[in-house]
């Protein structure tokens, strides 16, 4: 994975910036909204991409709380984190999508805040793996992560069971869109999930080489503890 | 047309900002490394 990286990194670029070009020329102008339908190329599969970090997120910790596997809960973090800066992408699109379609920025109807909410559990879980210490850690968070993700159905599930104002899903939920739309609308998905997993996997080894620098950082100072007596 | 610019460019703020902190501890870790080989 070591020598792909780079090649794997331009080959992401690649599908990135064609993605892109597709998005914002290539793609058929929207009927009522105009222009500023194209957002729907960034917003929508940054929220999936944000769901399959979370999920990964989820399964890692079930393991971990199963196994107590250590290279699960690194895959735990990571997911998360990543997870969140998708999280805030769709946070921060969605207002300067609906501003100028529906009139306002916010509105605290389901849709938007079971996603708002899903942000709030993670940063929660994020800080406490940052700012808490000690072997019980991982084992609280893991548990946090498994209650937090049962957010996610609700967020996904919301536009479906619920009178939103946010609009009904078009992909699976008898809506319609234009055969050129749905595959630029696609590749911007693929493109973000490839994005994503490069960042998830350098995030990953971050994480493994932290972790044996404060195992060789501890053991030092307990030699040194050692020689000194 | 200024939303949608602005939601493009805010998506590649916010991702371009991680990917900074990421190499900034990225290297961080590498620093803590070298010194650690010193010892």
């Amino acid at each position: 994975m070591k020598r792909a990286f780079p090649i794997l990194a331009i080959l992401t670029a690649g599908l990135l910036s064609y993605a892109l070009y597709q998005a914002l020329v290539v793609a058929p102008t929207d009927r009522l909204q105009g222009d500023v339908y194209r957002i729907i190329y960034y917003h929508v599969p940054s929220a999936w991409t944000m769901f399959t970090f979370f999920a990964i997120n989820f399964v890692a910790s079930i393991v971990y709380l199963i196994r107590r596997n250590l290279k699960a809960d690194a895959v735990a973090v990571a997911a998360a984190e990543v997870g969140v800066v998708f999280n805030t992408v769709v946070l921060v699109t969605g207002p300067l999508w609906a501003r100028p379609v529906w009139g306002i920025w916010w509105t605290w109807d389901i849709r938007l805040t079971s996603t708002l909410v899903l942000w709030l559990i993670y940063v929660s879980y994020l800080l406490l793996r940052r700012f808490s210490a000690g072997a019980q850690m991982p084992l609280l968070a893991a548990a946090l992560a498994v209650f937090g993700a049962l957010d996610m159905p609700l967020v996904y599930f919301s536009i479906w069971f619920f009178r939103t104002q946010h609009p009904q899903p078009v992909v699976g939920g008898g809506g319609s869109i234009d055969p050129k739309m749905l595959q630029v609308w696609m590749l911007n998905w693929l493109a973000f999930e490839c994005f994503g997993l490069l960042v998830f996997w350098s995030r990953y080894r971050l994480e493994v080489v932290r972790r044996e620098v404060e195992e060789t950082q501890a053991l030092e100072s307990l030699l040194e503890v050692g020689n000194s007596r | 047309m200024n939303y949608l610019y602005a939601a493009y460019i805010a998506t590649w703020v916010i991702h371009i900002a991680y990917l900074t902190s990421l190499g900034i501890r990225y290297s961080r870790v590498r620093k803590e490394l070298e010194q650690l080989a010193k010892k």
